[in-house]
């Protein structure tokens, strides 16, 4: 009987197909990922069984941190092409005859976290060099009825990009006074429709709950 | 591929041995990017926040006369949000003589109980349609079973109609909770408006009873 030769190969296994598909799946995912921007305030959302996944694109979020301090976000997502962050901040600087540069404008579209500056700080807010610098002027947006510069913010977003939807992301423990305040305020410009961003958890009914 | 071509232009016929291995050996870069394909895999499924949808009625404008909605007492049931998390209910309508309100909690057993007690009809129908759709007793569409469910609570004329109002101190963890409630169990109406004085005199009393009473865990 002929013997088997086995033949002279080392036994390493070829790893260059892995590692090909190794680095195209690690592309693939590193160019996917969309690093969120820190955000200015801690917020613990409250739990609920919602499983609606977060819209990406057109959406603008009220934040409520713990201290009761009002943030505004415009997050338009992948679409910065359209530019709606500068156009918002020039319309808001126009009503309170503030010029800002174009340099500013650029900063302001750049930095992706949510407004906690009242409109006459920002011109500092955006010289800032740090960040203590920055959380130090942010006082949350005023929302009371003498200077409610949320209802522009809101009412600005909704005019320069009409597509945009209502995110409330409140901390858990936060006065609902003041929730329903920022409510009102939404309802005043005609935004009924609201999304409350929340954490997934999952609840069952038992069966006896039912036959009891 | 990665191995690097070992000359072969001998032209002379003089074959050269093999000298040594001219691989390179990939492991520890196969190990690296399994450890950050994991790594993007997993912040790219789990860094989505959930959203929960929510719609009020329209503000009725003050120059506007609006007739409000006539619903039956016998079917409202009114939710007050109260502080530390503690819920209130009454049936029916609020009077200042004769109501008393009921506490009780967010959890399984608190008001989640009185609200299926109530709306226990539409449960079960509900419920039994989506064991049905899983079974596969009735073939419907992800997309159709939406409707169908918003259909059924639409038709629905037994289950209660909740009026969720919040107390000054409430959270809104609580706020959540219970419109969380509300989607657990199915609640085909439910709203949210604003509390009156009335119930908020009844919060008060509630809670300064509680206060007279110390609960029988203080012995």
């Amino acid at each position: 009987m002929p013997k088997i030769k086995l033949g002279a190969k080392s036994p390493r296994i070829d790893m260059t197909p892995m590692v090909d598909l190794f680095t195209l799946l690690l592309t693939f995912f590193i160019l996917t990922a969309t690093f969120r921007p820190t955000e200015s305030a801690p917020v613990d959302t409250p739990f609920s069984v919602s499983e609606k996944p977060m819209m990406d694109a057109n959406v603008m979020t009220v934040l409520i941190a713990k201290d009761n301090r009002v943030f505004f976000n415009v997050d338009n997502g992948p679409d910065t092409i359209l530019k709606f962050r500068p156009k918002i901040l020039a319309e808001m600087g126009k009503r309170y005859n503030i010029e800002f540069t174009d340099d500013e404008l650029r900063l302001f579209e750049r930095t992706g976290t949510a407004v906690g500056v009242p409109i006459q700080d920002m011109k500092k807010y955006l010289a800032a060099k740090d960040s203590d610098e920055r959380t130090a002027l942010e006082k949350g947006i005023p929302i009371d009825s003498v200077d409610n510069q949320l209802a522009l913010w809101i009412l600005f977003s909704r005019q320069i990009n009409p597509a945009v939807d209502a995110m409330i992301k409140g901390d858990a423990d936060v006065d609902f006074p003041i929730v329903r305040e920022v409510l009102d305020i939404l309802q005043d410009k005609n935004v009924n429709r609201f999304n409350l961003i929340t954490s997934l958890r999952a609840v069952e009914v038992t069966e006896e709950q039912i036959a009891e | 591929m990665a191995d690097i071509q070992v000359e072969e232009k001998n032209k002379g016929g003089k074959k050269k041995p093999k000298k040594g291995d001219a691989r390179v050996d990939m492991t520890p870069m196969v190990d690296l990017m399994s450890l950050l394909i994991t790594f993007f895999m997993l912040t790219a499924a789990f860094s989505k926040p959930k959203v929960m949808e929510i719609i009020l009625p329209e503000k009725v404008r003050k120059n506007e006369k609006v007739e409000p909605p006539k619903i039956a007492d016998s079917r409202t049931l009114n939710i007050i949000l109260g502080p530390d998390d503690k819920v209130y209910w009454y049936p029916g309508k609020a009077d200042p003589e004769v109501t008393i309100l009921q506490e009780t909690d967010f959890s399984a057993t608190g008001i989640r109980q009185v609200l299926l007690d109530r709306n226990r009809a539409l449960f079960r129908k509900i419920d039994q349609f989506e064991k049905d759709v899983i079974s596969g007793k009735i073939n419907i569409k992800q997309d159709s079973m939406r409707n169908a469910i918003s259909q059924l609570k639409k038709d629905d004329d037994t289950g209660p109609i909740v009026l969720i109002k919040a107390y000054k101190t409430s959270k809104y963890r609580n706020f959540v909770d219970i419109i969380d409630e509300m989607s657990i169990v199915g609640i085909a109406r439910y709203i949210f408006t604003d509390i009156d004085w009335v119930e908020e005199k009844l919060v008060v009393d509630a809670i300064n009873r509680a206060e007279a009473t110390p609960s029988g865990s203080a012995q």
